[in-house]
């Protein structure tokens, strides 16, 4: 056991931190969940891109820099720290991008993975749908194959689909042969948004930006170069991603940290009276966010010595979730009328608060991951 | 960064897992309840012999010379066993102090003696009758007082195996075991070992009530098909995955001899306290009744846990000594 970072990994850090210092912008963007903020991000991730910050963990074909997983820690441990943007091509870079390195073809990831890294390409996630939530296998979306013109035709409608008002393509999984159980027959598609047939309609979310749309899918050909994985092999292809949306990828320890840090400073405001149970309960969600910095960090070592992660991402996604929640709160109870304000410097908890709310119900709710803890993890019996 | 125990630290701890199997059973700890003083008879003998007791005492006082990465596992299996011996405070908290101070004792209690502790915090210490000396800690001293200059008066614990006294001194002639730091630095490692013995005790009650879920059948199917079990169980998980990890590093961070390896050791006693306390009353909630009895094992383990929670400050005062450190942190 050696928990101290190499000198390497030290410098890493240093010059990341350097470098987010000179280029964070000062006052912060508008949200990267409306049409001007979007594009403002984007002109952020083509910084990124550029300094070769915005993979890190890629190779350096796509605009990466090959650093190792700890590297990537690191990285998003400074770029929280440094209260840099949120990423509006996380779907892309953190969800697809890992199943596109597993199951892509080279066409594919030759294709798309460089534009998809500087943002020229944006990318949405196409599951849910009106009556397949937690229950995704429930979808209904069709896909019918095209032999004369060498690909599917798509009929159906997504929902919820984050960003996917702004996104230039999508990624989801459609029905490919209707008689197949569940769980088969569904296959893997990655869709350009201006294809002929897609209406995309923007669904105001309880923050009040147009963070959500509806998707609309009315003979929307693609073609075969666009399936991802097998034909009818879709479910486990989408597991992969799921698998990383709820643990690693999406929510690095640096976000938690960064979080409980600001939370701490508020508490040491002197013009605030913070009561003893409330002092208690911050150490308490400081401690957390320490806690899942090393959870993470014993997950990445056996990682790093070639153990897969398993059904443990749901362990770490009710954890990180609620913290987040939990860490909010707080802010809120500290901020008293305040909490309320949309203006002002303190305006950030409740967008966050809102924002924040909203993880236990993405990526498999807290139900369904408990269900996972205690079935896969446990060994209790499915019924 | 490497945060993982390597093959031989695994082994250490199976081999004590193995020997505590054997002779910490519950039939051993309920007789434990019943006898005059608590403890289980020659297993204290084992474990010397297996060199548990004396792994943090340099090689060149016939110690293992090794460090407390190596001991947090065997303590955590400790817990799990509901180990009814005061090896926290002997084998983490009077062993390095007295190897660094004062060798005669040491020789002692390396040949088979064992030493009973009272924290700061604590009025009380456990098996303080049954042990030879008994480690008094105050704020800034420590000091290794043989028994017979003691005075103590028994008091009952809700744990039966965990034999309570009261300390009275009858002599104020006795020097000091090492200046304060020493005694800062043993009350740190205390309060981690009954941090470790919680993760194993957490451990152990979630263990059984998976096994008993899947057992017990109610309306034609077991109980741990219900979500309403496997979400208690699942939060006992959670709060046992996040805490883990925290016991480890502040393990490390006390061989490293990091300058916040005290509010490390904090973070995780808080947190092992509160995944005993989830993991507690999932147990005692998931197997209904049966777990409310005296006749089945469940109530050894949660009592112990109940214990040691309140023992070498609980989770609020290591919570409050995390914020006074954190703010310290800030002002430097």
């Amino acid at each position: 056991m050696d928990l101290t970072f190499s000198p390497s990994e030290q410098q890493f850090r240093d010059d990341a931190r350097a470098w987010l210092v000179d280029h964070v912008p000062r006052s912060p963007l508008p949200s990267g969940d409306t049409a001007e903020g979007f594009a403002a991000h984007l002109e952020w991730e083509r910084t990124l891109f550029d300094a070769g910050y915005a993979v890190v963990s890629w190779p350096k074909q796509y605009g990466g820099r090959e650093a190792s997983l700890w590297e990537w820690l690191i990285f998003e441990e400074e770029y929280f720290r440094a209260g840099a943007p949120q990423r509006v091509t996380q779907n892309g870079i953190f969800l697809l991008a890992p199943t596109l390195f597993e199951f892509g073809t080279d066409e594919q990831k030759d294709r798309i993975l460089r534009p998809m890294a500087c943002g020229e390409q944006t990318w949405c996630q196409g599951w849910s749908e009106p009556n397949a939530g937690s229950d995704l296998a429930a979808i209904t979306s069709r896909a019918a194959r095209d032999e004369t013109r060498g690909g599917w035709v798509l009929n159906g409608q997504k929902t919820w689909t984050t960003r996917g008002a702004f996104c230039t393509h999508l990624f989801g999984l459609f029905r490919t042969d209707p008689e197949a159980p569940r769980h088969r027959g569904l296959t893997y598609f990655l869709v350009d948004l201006a294809s002929e047939g897609i209406t995309v309609r923007p669904v105001e979310r309880l923050d009040g930006d147009q963070g959500f749309a509806e998707v609309f899918f009315d003979d929307v050909f693609v073609p075969d170069t666009d399936v991802l994985g097998g034909v009818d092999e879709g479910w486990a292809v989408a597991m992969a991603t799921t698998g990383s949306e709820r643990g690693l990828t999406l929510r690095s320890p640096g976000r938690f940290l960064a979080t409980a840090s600001r939370l701490m400073d508020l508490a040491r405001d002197p013009d605030r009276l913070v009561d003893e149970r409330t002092r208690d309960q911050i150490i308490a969600a400081y401690i957390d966010a320490e806690a899942y910095r090393w959870q993470t960090f014993w997950t990445v070592t056996r990682m790093v010595n070639g153990n897969a992660a398993g059904a443990e991402s749901s362990l770490v996604k009710i954890f990180w979730s609620e913290l987040d929640v939990r860490l909010h709160e707080l802010a809120l109870e500290l901020l008293g009328p305040h909490a309320e304000l949309l203006d002002g410097a303190h305006s950030h908890w409740m967008t966050g608060y809102e924002f924040s709310l909203a993880g236990p119900i993405y990526a498999g709710t807290n139900e369904i991951q408990r269900n996972v803890v205690a079935e896969r993890v446990l060994g209790l019996p499915r019924k | 960064m490497d945060f993982a125990f390597d093959a031989n630290q695994l082994e250490f701890r199976d081999a004590v897992s193995g020997l505590l199997a054997e002779h910490c059973s519950p039939v051993q700890l309920r007789a434990a309840w019943e006898n005059d003083n608590g403890r289980i008879p020659q297993l204290w003998d084992h474990l010397v012999e297996m060199g548990v007791v004396s792994l943090l005492a340099p090689e060149s006082v016939g110690g293992l010379g090794l460090g407390y990465v190596d001991l947090v596992l065997i303590l955590e299996a400790s817990g799990w066993a509901g180990l009814p011996e005061p090896l926290v405070e002997t084998a983490a908290v009077a062993v390095p102090l007295l190897a660094a101070h004062d060798p005669v004792k040491l020789r002692s209690v390396l040949a088979g003696g064992s030493v009973a502790a009272r924290s700061p915090l604590d009025e009380h210490g456990v098996w303080i009758e049954s042990c030879p000396w008994t480690l008094i800690l105050d704020t800034d001293h420590a000091y290794v007082v043989a028994h017979e200059w003691i005075r103590t008066t028994a008091r009952r614990s809700v744990d039966g195996a965990r034999r309570l006294g009261t300390v009275e001194v009858e002599s104020t002639q006795f020097r000091a075991v090492g200046d304060t730091v020493a005694a800062a630095a043993a009350f740190d490692r205390g309060a981690l070992g009954f941090a470790a013995q919680q993760c194993g005790l957490a451990a152990r009650m979630l263990h059984m009530t998976v096994e008993y879920a899947k057992q017990r059948t109610q309306f034609g199917l077991p109980i741990g098909s219900f979500q309403a079990v496997k979400h208690h169980l699942a939060n006992a998980r959670v709060a046992l995955e996040f805490a883990r990890p925290l016991v480890y590093r502040a393990a490390w961070s006390i061989d490293a001899g990091h300058p916040q390896a005290s509010m490390h050791v904090s973070m995780a006693k808080s947190a092992a306290d509160d995944a005993a306390h989830v993991a507690g009353r999932a147990a005692l909630q998931c197997h209904g009744a049966i777990g409310y009895t005296t006749e089945y094992d469940l109530h050894l383990y949660l009592k112990r846990s109940w214990a040691l929670a309140r023992s070498w400050g609980d989770a609020t005062w290591h919570r409050t000594r995390v914020g006074t450190a954190l703010a310290d942190r800030q002002t430097a």
